[in-house]
């Protein structure tokens, strides 16, 4: 959209001015895809402004604010146990199955809540878009990072109910913020499709409680991923939750084999999506206040 | 002409007409792909309109420029491009300096929050940094005068404490370059001064601003130079006064005259104007000569013993000056009710014309005069505008010696 350069003499005709000042040009969308980084950078502060907001009003409103955070997916932990563990007896790689649930539930609540949450985020901010100009892609940003903080909360629970089962963390523990990261650019990636779509198209968001649903179950949450046959492994990671919830286990816990194969397709597709998300929320960015 | 800090070249905006609030289905677009996937490529021709055609300006350096046209005219598209919110089809700008943008007050606010938490948020999206801020706090809570409510919810405030809060907070952005749309017509009266005097005070400040209002009265009081807008083209630019000027003579014309008025009861006034030299309507007093105002009657059914009574008021609708006829006797038809007074010695602006009839206690008919009075003639007074009051009279004044003895005498 606009170039930010503090180079003077990039003014071209105009008379010459102090050194340093701004000078921005505006013009038609030209190129297809301009990512401005330090454009974003400059904005930091309106990013953890968001981020602050989100968490505040979410604790604000609920009336038992922090409990619910860690209520939620201990309830869905107990009643899997009781199905899926006791009367199913699904296999859980020599874990208590109520610890290889709730292991894979922390993540995973983060990241159905902050998918949805970024595919609403554009359209939530509509007034604020359409009258202020701020580098939008703070958006899904602001709505991927500002699930974390619950995250956190529901993860030191995770922490005591394992370590409660005499299960000790290992080494592979240093390695969790890797499979935390790889969960928090998933949803950037995803997000920032859906949320342009969901910007464009009043459908959108009648979709999404359908693809969460459809991810859990294509997600090794309630299974482990190794009932999958190993040579569809990695075709099982192109569900980067898939790498996620399997490596964050593995890190956590310490039991059984790095998920390397899965990780790996993972990590590549994550890649793939978010690239392509990035390009494709650019693309809408310029006409996102015209659309909303 | 100092160095420019906005430079407009040929700015376009067009618009795809009803693509703002029914944007489409997902479903309806995947259907029609399967059902016919060669459309995809097939652009359909949009329904469009140009919201802006063409338009170039040049703003200098601490200039602040008005920008006037009717409502669609392409002001407020022209701001949101400048403030980079939109992107022109065609065209380029050039802004050299840290832009600030007030498109609304309150952008942001969320009811939730206090009134301290949403200063932070709004400071935030307008651009503040959380530094600047926390060092602004305490001028921002003393302009809006909110220190007892600082750390409540905003919902929890009165509309007037929601908008001074959110006044300022904006009021405290320093970009060097401010565009601003129409938002200073919050608040109570009181309020209201207060803005326009810290606009004031940017202004003098040396910032470069460009102005949106339709309050011609603001503009006249803060900008020096006006662009007038007409169906998204650039209609004419130059000292305000003169396109002020141009734009209420036709606004005024009698195509736009707007009838109104109560109907029906015993009588009602249809419309007003004033006649100039020429004998033409209009609602613009240009120079300080005779005026002569006309206000049409329709009789109802006959009337007896009635006051013709006519008011003038100003903006904030004091009452300026009044004058009654009695013993007005009509049977049924349509009355001019002709005016004339010497002179009318106002400082340019905005006024109001009330015209009613009277029986005793009953108000037969009142008529709210619209359009409004424009008065567009050239200021004498004050350099000061708030100083300057509300009537324009002329004056001379001559400083001699004097000496003790005679002015003992």
């Amino acid at each position: 959209m606009a170039s930010v350069t503090s180079n003077p003499t990039a003014a071209g005709s105009l008379a010459s001015r102090p050194p340093g000042t701004l000078t921005l040009r505006i013009e038609p969308p030209r190129t297809w895809f301009e990512l401005r980084l330090q454009e974003f950078w400059n904005y930091r502060e309106l990013l953890f402004f968001l981020v602050w907001r989100d968490v505040k009003i979410r604790y604000k409103q609920t009336a038992i604010g922090v409990a619910w955070v860690i209520v939620q997916p201990l309830l869905t932990m107990l009643v899997a146990t009781l199905f899926f563990g006791r009367l199913a007896k699904l296999p859980s790689q020599g874990l208590p199955y109520s610890v290889f649930c709730f292991a894979a539930l922390v993540p995973w609540t983060y990241f159905s809540a902050a998918l949805v949450a970024a595919t609403n985020v554009v359209v939530e901010n509509q007034r604020v878009i359409t009258k202020v100009y701020f580098p939008r892609l703070i958006l899904p940003v602001s709505a991927a990072l500002s699930g974390l903080v619950d995250f956190c909360i529901a993860f030191v629970v995770l922490l005591i109910f394992t370590f409660a089962h005499g299960i000790r963390p290992a080494w592979t523990l240093a390695l969790l913020p890797l499979f935390l990261l790889l969960a928090v650019l998933t949803v950037l990636g995803v997000g920032l499709w859906l949320s342009a779509l969901n910007a464009l198209y009043r459908d959108v968001k009648y979709l999404i409680p359908f693809i969460v649903q459809f991810w859990t179950l294509a997600s090794p949450v309630y299974y482990s991923s190794s009932m999958v046959p190993e040579r569809y492994r990695w075709l099982y990671g192109l569900n980067p939750m898939a790498g996620v919830i399997d490596g964050f286990r593995w890190a956590l816990t310490g039991t059984g084999q790095a998920p390397t194969a899965t990780l790996l397709a993972s990590s590549l597709i994550v890649c793939f999506v978010l690239f392509g998300g990035l390009v494709f929320f650019n693309y809408m960015e310029g006409s996102i206040a015209d659309r909303v | 002409m100092t160095t420019a800090v906005i430079e407009v070249q040929g700015i376009s905006k067009r618009y795809v007409r009803g693509s703002r609030s029914s944007s489409g289905l997902l479903r309806d677009t995947l259907a029609r792909t399967l059902r016919s996937p060669w459309t995809v490529f097939q652009r359909r021709k949009p329904d469009t309109f140009w919201a802006l055609d063409d338009v170039s300006l040049q703003v200098g350096e601490g200039e602040v420029l008005g920008l006037i046209g009717r409502n669609g005219s392409g002001k407020t598209t022209l701001l949101k491009i400048l403030s980079r919110i939109t992107r022109p089809t065609a065209g380029w700008a050039e802004i050299h300096g840290r832009v600030g943008s007030l498109l609304e007050v309150g952008t942001g606010f969320h009811p939730e929050l206090t009134g301290r938490e949403n200063a932070y948020l709004s400071g935030a999206i307008l651009g503040m940094g959380r530094q600047e801020i926390t060092r602004k706090f305490d001028e921002i809570v003393a302009f809006a005068e909110l220190e007892k409510f600082i750390d409540t919810p905003v919902k929890h405030y009165s509309s007037g404490m929601y908008v001074r809060l959110a006044f300022a907070v904006a009021a405290h952005l320093e970009p060097e370059i401010l565009l601003v749309d129409e938002v200073l017509a919050v608040g109570d009266f009181k309020f209201q001064k207060k803005c326009l005097s810290k606009m004031g005070d940017v202004a003098r400040a040396g910032r470069t601003i460009i102005l949106v209002s339709h309050q011609l009265n603001q503009i006249r009081r803060l900008c020096q130079r006006v662009v007038w807008l007409d169906g998204g083209r650039l209609r004419e630019t130059g000292p305000t006064s003169e396109v002020i000027g141009s734009y209420e003579r036709e606004m005024s014309s009698p195509d736009a005259l707007i009838e109104k008025g109560p109907q029906g009861g015993k009588a009602h006034f249809l419309k007003w104007w004033i006649l100039d030299q020429g004998g033409k309507p209009k609602h613009v007093i240009a120079d300080e000569g005779e005026l002569r105002l006309q206000f049409l009657l329709k009789v109802n059914q006959p009337v007896y013993g009635l006051y013709h009574d006519i008011e003038l008021y100003d903006q904030n609708r004091q009452l300026l000056w009044g004058n009654a006829i009695g013993n007005v006797t009509l049977e049924p038809g349509v009355y001019l009710c002709d005016h004339t007074l010497p002179y009318l010695p106002l400082r340019p602006g905005s006024y109001t014309w009330r015209a009613t009839l009277w029986d005793g206690g009953e108000n037969v008919a009142d008529y709210d005069c619209v359009p409004e009075m424009q008065v567009a003639t050239v200021p004498v007074g004050h350099p000061l505008d708030e100083k300057a009051g509300i009537l324009n009279i002329p004056s001379e004044c001559v400083i001699v010696p004097q000496s003790a003895a005679e002015l003992l005498k």
